[in-house]
């Protein structure tokens, strides 16, 4: 297949493109978040926390059964204070952990 | 904290808003644990397979890729990583900057790109982790299904024009790349990938600002975004404003810890077990779906046509064969049109179903003499699912 336009062309569609680009910002309304975390005990810790940089949804849609117990969910939250910067307390973190392995 | 890595502010009448339609409540459910899925409108989209609401994660409903070998951008998959998403951009003073080991540090604006010589390819954009939701043992991550992939015409500048304009100095080694995105938190790294510099100037990574003949959606890049042909969605940096050209390999946890496949065949070990290196992960395996049938499917007895879609990291498909008989034996498909070989092709098979059960399953054979495992692979992150796929049916 012949991927390389030819130069003259090129400089045609060009113009045509440049004359047709909005002389405008464009403003993107991303949906409102309507997920939810599951109401339980430290429900409140969970939303201040897991919920400053994402949705409920990111939790919701992870595997469930035995092996995505309390010590993978305690894994996640450690990860999130080690790789992702999150200023999660010590002491909050297994309580975190209960509330994700009870709920989800 | 977004509206720091919004790019410069205009007075509201003047914009070209892109507002919400109202949300859907119909849901699907993939055929995984915990699969169920809501369908989601978001602006410039079409009802798409909501995944994650913050950062937008969108994927493509499956049945989108018998439609057209070219994925419409209304519904191409989204997805990023971190929440600090711009939400205004003005693409008359957009600029991208290209910096660090040049002799010319340039600030380029769409305007300056439009004007350059363009080249056109079309490629497939694959998420790393595609079809991770089928892995088991199961693991953590976006539990995507089959549609966090897409196929489409991509123009732009040849990534190699803007850095010779720039002129990479003695001892350059990798070209790194920056978007308006970034995190919530200052602490959480910013997502930034890098390319070896024979890679960035292959003459094909290409930074694109059109996507099937319109400029690219604003969830998919706009404006600008790097496309990396054969390689995983995670180099395709969106609203791309930064090319720094580094004299070392960048030391970014995306490259150094997140993004990395085992160091064996087909980035395949043991499930359950941890890889004993490691190395960035590059270009796509070999693939290949039947699209005309999904899963669990009725269809009459007699002919049908069987239809789908196979591609690979560049070598390009040398022939795909189809099993109705859940592998026993195999049948060689038609290629259709060939569009280059970063493209999804097309195959067709016509078949006979005799009443009851069939296991109908399709395997590529690619250019570079690769094909697919009859089992499926395991890695730890989820990477680079291409076991051989079955489709069960029932013919009446």
């Amino acid at each position: 297949m012949k991927r390389f336009t030819l130069a003259g062309l090129v400089v045609t569609i060009s113009l045509a493109a440049a004359l047709s680009v909005a002389a405008k910002p464009v403003t993107y309304e991303l949906p409102e978040d309507k997920t939810a975390f599951k109401p339980g005990p430290n429900l409140d810790i969970v939303q201040g926390n897991c919920g400053a940089c994402h949705s409920a949804d990111y939790i919701a849609i992870q595997p469930r059964g035995p092996k995505f117990g309390k010590d993978f969910w305690k894994a996640e939250v450690v990860k999130m204070i080690k790789v992702y910067g999150a200023p999660i307390k010590e002491a909050d973190v297994d309580p975190i952990a209960d509330y994700l392995a009870t709920n989800y | 904290m977004i509206n720091r890595r919004t790019v410069l502010q205009g007075s509201a009448a003047a914009m070209t808003a892109l507002a919400p339609l109202k949300a859907l409540a119909n849901t699907v459910t993939l055929p995984i644990g915990n699969g169920e899925r809501p369908l989601v409108k978001y602006p410039q989209k079409r009802e798409m397979i909501g995944l994650t609401s913050r950062p937008p994660q969108l994927e493509t409903p499956f049945a989108v890729f018998n439609e057209n070998v070219i994925t419409p951008n209304d519904a191409f998959f989204v997805r990023y990583h971190l929440a600090g998403i711009p939400t205004e951009i003005d693409p008359d003073t957009f600029t991208v900057e290209v910096k660090g080991k040049v002799s010319k540090p340039l600030k380029l604006k769409m305007a300056d790109l439009r004007k350059m010589a363009s080249i056109e390819i079309v490629a497939v954009n694959q998420c790393s982790g595609n079809s991770r939701g089928f892995f088991d043992p199961r693991v953590a991550g976006g539990q995507s299904g089959n549609g966090a992939m897409g196929n489409a015409r991509w123009r732009g500048v040849p990534l190699k024009a803007v850095l010779d304009m720039a002129g990479v100095q003695a001892g350059a080694k990798q070209v790194a790349f920056n978007g308006l995105d970034g995190p919530v938190l200052d602490k959480t790294p910013d997502f930034e990938k890098a390319l070896d510099l024979d890679h960035a100037r292959d003459g094909e990574v290409m930074l694109a600002y059109q996507m099937n003949g319109k400029d690219l959606p604003f969830l998919n890049g706009f404006p600008l975004r790097l496309v990396v042909p054969g390689w995983y969605g995670t180099y395709w940096v969106k609203h791309l404003n930064e090319i720094t050209v580094l004299d070392h390999d960048l030391d970014s946890f995306w490259m150094k810890t997140a993004y990395r496949i085992p160091d064996t065949d087909n980035a395949s070990i043991e499930p359950g077990t941890a890889p004993k290196s490691t190395v960035p992960i590059n270009r796509f395996n070999i693939r290949s779906f039947i699209t005309s049938v999904a899963d669990g499917a009725k269809v009459k007895t007699g002919e049908t046509v069987l239809k789908g879609i196979a591609f690979d990291g560049g070598t390009g498909i040398k022939d795909v064969a189809v099993s109705t008989d859940d592998g026993k034996t195999w049948a060689p498909a038609k290629l259709g049109t060939d569009l280059g070989k970063y493209s999804f092709r097309e195959w067709t098979l016509p078949v006979t179903l005799a009443a009851g059960a069939h296991v109908l399953k399709v395997r590529a054979t690619s250019n570079g003499g690769k094909t697919q495992p009859e089992k499926p692979t395991w890695n730890p992150a989820g990477y680079m699912r291409n076991v051989i796929e079955a489709v069960h049916v029932t013919a009446a």
